[in-house]
């Protein structure tokens, strides 16, 4: 589109023809107000509180229904027009309870910035005003339908952004009301009783984001403080491997930081507007009651608090012994998929370098290495989740997005929506994204092959999908080894991507957790890491034989970082009888509870570091929460190092290396690994080297970018700013294993399961009961 | 069936066929029902267009738009279908012209209809009546069934081949809101019946999304006769730019209420003093509201002007749909003012701030005020309300509501100022229940 220039309150802007007035005026640093306008949503005119007056129209306009025209002349702030919002301001207040002292929005609601602003401070009604009581209409979605000015952008999010359409509205006139829409199911079940109402949807909670005042507030913190009583930290969730932003609210208590909401204020994430359920209230694991605040060490058979240094102590020494008398492979480590990429690339290197094994795995949720083998030699072959946004056309095999990654599912619907992207969909199951598909192949169960082969043919599918030029390719966790390299093969323009399960899943196998590959898939024998790491150069064992060698007794000690392996691959706790079980966990998991020795440790919202989505951007992770009696891995392994009697110096290169210059313990910087990145942004524009204490996971960043191919390319200022980053994985010389296939389990979590988690998080507990009793009542009514 | 009235000063076009029984086909057929859209077949889109175009003829509905420009708008091709829709939705307060259009010459609906259909391309023409007028229904059923029978709609109507046209009758639900050209549109759609965002308009984005040609049923059944009669010989009958005659329900407090047909242009006052024939029980007049509820009043020495678009707009006041009101001196300003607001209230749609907050709070003060818990500052905050409404609404029913509102506050602010001193103006009829405590219980400020 050419660009216009228009005349906005006597200044000259220049915007693209087509675009909005609200929109250009914005560009231009012009903020019209707005109540009902919502960028990406259908539009509105409702509210009326856009109004500009433009030469030549007879009536007050609407910024947000005005497209932008050559030699257009705007005024935003006349009196009239400020008459004419501060008017409907009073008619909004005459009926608003004003309860603001109390209200969840306090201090973050635009009706009270609005007010501010025009001055509506006058009222001349004698009426009482209209009242209806507050309803719950799930476990995390409340509405207090005085406080709402019928804006209908919860409406809208729910149905054009999320594709549910559970919220629709009831009676016309000054008795209209937001409601959720009743499955025609349920409508004879329900009585007419307004308590009935329920929200029969996704929970992600997107209608209180959008609720620009406190109408709909979260279920799980509403009443809970005020916005201003807490810090706003801007990190990546945990849950799965999309990588949103998510901004946790925390507030100090006794015991640490206590976080209090998540919500999507950053909006400069990949995910914009976007948070699911979990990102939005599963962070509640973290307040959890059951999370281990002391090191347990198993006396007489029972585990028992002990100090740390009692704990690290007999953990090193006896890792150490068991090692010295059985040998390096007797010993395994078993990594996470939630740990920081700096934890991860730790975790392999203590195994590597320290202990001497390969033995080194970790719980796979998509066949990473098989993806990086497929897609050797190619450059720029990978798909970002930006590029999701805005691709012409996107096929998707397999998976089941709108489940397992709903921001993925928010752009492609966004993408189809707004920007007419073609979506092409094969899969074995009615997924819900099909709705947004223009073509549909059906796939028999496991029959991914015969599809991929069928993609040659003359179909009309095939055909379509060959036809596009410039295509993302999505591909479920279905897709696995030889699979997987043939569909890559068939499009080797395309740009691709794997799906797989939590924040750090595609970090996890970057970083090195495999017993057959080093960091990059490097091969074991020869590569750069392999020549500075002087590793065993025989691959060692997978996280399922390392369980059968406990069964055989050949597995004299394990060491597991975050990670649930008992119950995830069915182990049977008695094979564990013989072996020496050292867990770093939360909680006390059904692996923790077998443990020798338990640590335990920080979460994902608790420690700064990076992470690696399932695309391959990166991201900070930054700290946000706080307990007390917890250490964060990174810190673990160190100090496990440090007891094992390995030179904590050769495993975290921190400090100045110059000789005569001490190493700085942190002292320069604080202790707190989550101002790692202000401290070290103010000393990189300072051109300063960051000086590390081995506890700073980002001491180990530079031999992650030297060591590991495709991180090289990581820019630190870019990561330290919190912007995402994409990162081809690694090329070259690649590892080729045959039958991986055994080894990749998909957690194929829903949207109210998040793996071990789901059992600590009592919102997800209540959101389950909910989804159990809709379904219920809807059986019912059959 | 109510009774028709006449009056030598009529000049009978569009309810030429009024009580002769024209709702059978036959009778309709034999009355020159059918020619007009055979000839429109005949001549083509364009003559349509331009006879149409000449007629002056201007939407009936109220607007006043020409009908001919509208029906020029629609492209002349499109990917999607084009519509035809009547917009029989007629819920202003005191209009009652559609009504008995639909009750003594339905036909007359169906081939301005097709006509309409012919002059932009469209092959399906949609009939929308109000829901309140279901019993109306019946009769355009049977019609259209009729004209289906005898080959006049379906495929290759009139004998003519490849020339299609279908008509669907569809009633709403009972809402005001849906006079609106683009909310009926939603509610024929069947979703919740609220205004769509202007442009795109009708013409170019309309029914399902595409171009379509909406027009009230008075404005489609003049359409026959206008191509019969030709455009300058219509235009003729009316007054400048105002061609041809309009449907004037007449009703309160005359002598003969009802439905006449009048040359657009004819003096207020002889269609109340003369055709109607004169205030009821030789009362004097107090106020006229001269085009449906929605327009401002006029005072009893304000009526000397003519029944037209431009001359009511002149008078301060519009032609609106027609619906002429006649109030005598027995009627309360006060209470007329909160029965005209209650009706806006209870219509508002509810979509946009100023209307739906404002006509809540207009009829909760003017509730109040009438149950005798006003005060001075009311009138004034009555006032602040409706002017803030003006012009800043999403459609024009916030307009409806203010416009008359000030209009009573303006031109009767003594007679509310007066109400407060307990001058009150009784009339045996209207009564209007006292409000209960609960608006009371706020009063007292």
């Amino acid at each position: 589109m050419p660009d216009v220039t228009l005349t906005v309150d006597g200044r000259k802007i220049t915007a693209p023809a087509g675009t909005l007035l609200i929109e250009a005026c914005k560009s231009a640093g012009l903020e019209i107000p707005a109540f009902c306008y919502y960028p990406g949503l259908s539009l509105q005119a409702a509210c009326r509180m856009c109004v500009v007056r433009i030469e030549k129209v007879p009536k007050l306009a609407t910024a947000c229904t005005t497209t932008v025209s050559e030699g257009m002349v705007v005024q935003t702030e006349t009196p009239e027009i400020q008459q004419a919002r501060k008017a409907t301001l009073q008619l909004l207040l005459g009926n608003h309870p004003l309860d603001c002292p109390v209200c969840d929005a306090g201090g973050e609601c635009e009706l009270q910035d609005m007010t501010f602003k025009y001055g509506a401070a006058d009222s001349f009604y004698a009426e009482p005003k209209n009242h209806r009581e507050e309803q719950k209409w799930s476990p995390v979605v409340y509405f207090d339908r005085p406080r709402c000015i019928l804006c209908y952008r919860c409406v809208r999010m729910c149905g054009e952004g999320m594709d549910v359409f559970a919220l629709g509205i009831q009676n016309r006139g000054s008795s209209s009301v937001i409601a959720p829409n009743v499955p025609s199911q349920l409508a004879g079940l329900l009585n007419s009783g307004e308590d009935q109402a329920q929200l029969d949807c996704e929970q992600c909670g997107m209608c209180i984001d959008a609720c620009p005042v406190g109408a709909l507030t979260s279920g799980t913190y509403r009443y809970k403080t005020r916005p201003w009583e807490m810090n706003h930290v801007a990190t990546v969730c945990t849950h799965c491997g999309d990588g949103c932003k998510t901004t946790l609210g925390v507030r100090s208590v006794t015991d640490g930081s206590e976080i209090m909401r998540a919500d999507n204020r950053d909006k400069s994430g990949m995910n914009g507007d976007f948070l699911c359920n979990k990102g939005r209230y599963a962070f509640d694991f973290a307040n959890s009651t059951d999370r281990l605040t002391a090191p347990l060490v198993r006396k007489d058979g029972k585990l028992t608090p002990v100090s740390w240094e009692e704990a690290l102590n007999f953990a090193g020494k006896r890792l150490r012994e068991l090692r010295d008398q059985r040998g390096p492979e007797s010993i395994g480590v078993i990594g996470s998929n939630r740990t920081t990429n700096e934890e991860n690339y730790l975790l392999q290197k203590f195994a590597r370098t320290a202990i001497g094994t390969n033995n080194i795995d970790h719980h796979r949720t998509a066949d990473y290495v098989g993806f990086a083998a497929a897609l050797a030699g190619r450059v720029d072959a990978t798909a970002s989740q930006r590029d999701v946004l805005s691709a012409p056309a996107i096929l998707l095999v397999g998976g089941d997005p709108t489940q397992q990654a709903p921001l993925t599912a928010w752009n492609i619907r966004s993408a189809v929506r707004l920007n007419r992207t073609r979506l092409y969909v094969a899969n074995h199951q009615d997924i819900k994204l099909k709705r947004q598909a223009k073509a549909f192949a059906q796939v028999a169960e496991f029959g991914y092959g015969a599809f991929i082969d069928s993609l040659a043919g003359s179909e009309a599918f095939a055909t379509a999908v060959r036809a596009e030029e410039k295509l993302v390719v999505l591909i479920g966790n279905e897709l696995r080894g030889a699979d997987l390299a043939k569909l890559i093969a068939v499009f080797p323009a395309a740009k691709v991507a794997l799906l797989a399960d939590y924040a750090n899943s595609r970090g996890a196998a970057d970083m090195g957790l495999l017993p057959d590959a080093l960091p990059g898939y490097q091969a074991l024998g020869s590569s750069a890491v392999a020549a500075e790491y002087d590793a065993p150069a025989a691959p060692g064992k997978n996280l399922v034989e390392m369980f059968d060698a406990a069964a055989a007794g050949q597995l004299a000690a394990l060491y597991v970082v975050g990670s649930n392996p008992v119950t995830r691959y069915n182990v049977d706790p008695a094979t564990l009888k013989a072996t020496f079980l050292i867990v770093q966990d939360m909680f006390l998991t059904e692996t923790a509870i077998l443990a020798d020795v338990v640590f335990p440790s920080s979460n994902l919202y608790e420690k700064a570091g990076s992470v690696t989505n399932h695309y391959g951007d990166l991201q900070l992770v930054s700290k946000a929460g706080d307990r007390a009696g917890v250490r964060s891995d990174f810190e673990l392994i160190v100090r496990l190092a440090d007891k094992f009697g390995h030179d904590v110096k050769q495993l975290v290169p921190f400090g100045k290396r110059q000789a005569g210059i001490r190493a700085d313990m942190g002292q320069t910087r604080g202790a707190q690994a989550g101002e790692a990145d202000r401290h070290a942004v103010w000393l990189t524009a300072n051109s300063m080297e960051p000086k590390l204490s081995p506890f700073d996971p980002f001491a180990i960043l530079d031999e992650i970018q030297r060591l590991v191919p495709g991180y090289d390319k990581l820019l630190r200022l870019q990561l330290l700013s919190g912007n995402d980053q994409h990162l081809a994985p690694a090329a070259g010389s690649l590892v080729q294993i045959a039958n991986r296939n055994d080894l990749v389990l998909p957690s194929n979590d829903t949207l109210f399961t998040s793996g071990s988690l789901t059992a600590y998080s009592p919102m997800l507990q209540d959101v389950q009961r909910h989804e159990s009793r809709e379904v219920a009542d809807r059986l019912a009514a059959d | 069936m109510p009774q028709l009235v006449s009056h030598p000063d009529e000049v009978k076009v569009v309810s030429r066929r009024f009580g002769q029984g024209a709702a059978e086909i036959d009778k309709y057929i034999e009355l020159d029902g059918y020619k007009a859209v055979q000839m429109g077949i005949e001549q083509g889109p364009e003559w349509i267009v331009n006879t149409m175009k000449a007629s002056g003829l201007r939407g009936r509905g109220g607007a006043g738009f020409p009908t001919g420009m509208k029906w020029s708008f629609v492209p002349k091709t499109s990917d999607k279908p084009k519509y035809v829709l009547v917009n029989g939705d007629e819920s202003e307060p005191g209009t009652c012209k559609d009504h008995v259009i639909f009750l003594h010459d339905p036909h007359a609906v169906i081939e301005g209809t097709m006509i309409a259909g012919l002059a932009i391309g469209a092959k399906m023409g949609f009939i929308y009546l109000r829901g309140e007028y279901r019993y109306l229904l019946k009769i355009v059923e049977k019609a259209v069934a009729d004209a289906y029978a005898k080959g006049f709609l379906g495929k290759n109507i009139f004998g003519k081949q490849g020339v299609d046209f279908d008509i669907i009758t569809q009633t709403g639900a009972g809402a005001y809101e849906v006079g609106e050209e683009s909310a009926l549109m939603e509610s024929l759609e069947g979703k919740r019946g609220v205004p769509r965002i202007k442009p795109p308009f009708p013409a170019v984005v309309g029914l399902y999304g595409g171009p379509t040609v909406i027009n009230n049923a008075e404005t489609i059944a003049n359409a026959p006769h206008i191509l019969l009669m030709g455009g300058e010989a219509y235009a003729k009958l009316g007054s400048e730019r105002n061609g041809g005659t309009r449907l004037f329900g007449i009703s309160g407090h005359v002598e003969r209420p009802g439905v006449y047909e009048l040359p657009m242009g004819y003096s207020l006052r002889k269609a109340i003093y003369e055709v109607a024939g004169g205030i009821k029980d030789g009362k004097k007049l107090k106020a006229v509201v001269p085009g449906g509820s929605s327009c401002p009043v006029l005072k009893a020495d304000e009526i000397d002007c003519g029944l037209d678009f431009d001359q009511m707009a002149k008078a301060g006041t519009m032609l609106g749909s027609g619906g002429i009101v006649v109030l005598d001196e027995s009627v309360s300003m006060v209470e007329f003012a909160l029965r005209t607001i209650a009706f806006y209230q209870h219509e508002s749609c509810g979509w946009c701030i100023p209307c739906r907050e404002g006509t809540d709070w207009l009829k909760k003060t003017l509730t109040r005020f009438h149950a005798g818990g006003g005060n001075k500052k009311d009138i004034d905050n009555i006032q602040y309300l409706a002017e803030n409404m003006m012009g800043r609404t999403f459609c024009p029913l916030g307009d409806a509501a203010a416009m008359p509102t000030l209009g009573f506050i303006k031109k009767f602010r003594s007679e509310f100022e007066e109400y407060l001193e307990g001058v009150r103006v009784e009339h045996p009829l209207i009564h209007i229940k006292p409000v209960g405590e609960l608006a009371m219980a706020g009063a007292g400020h």
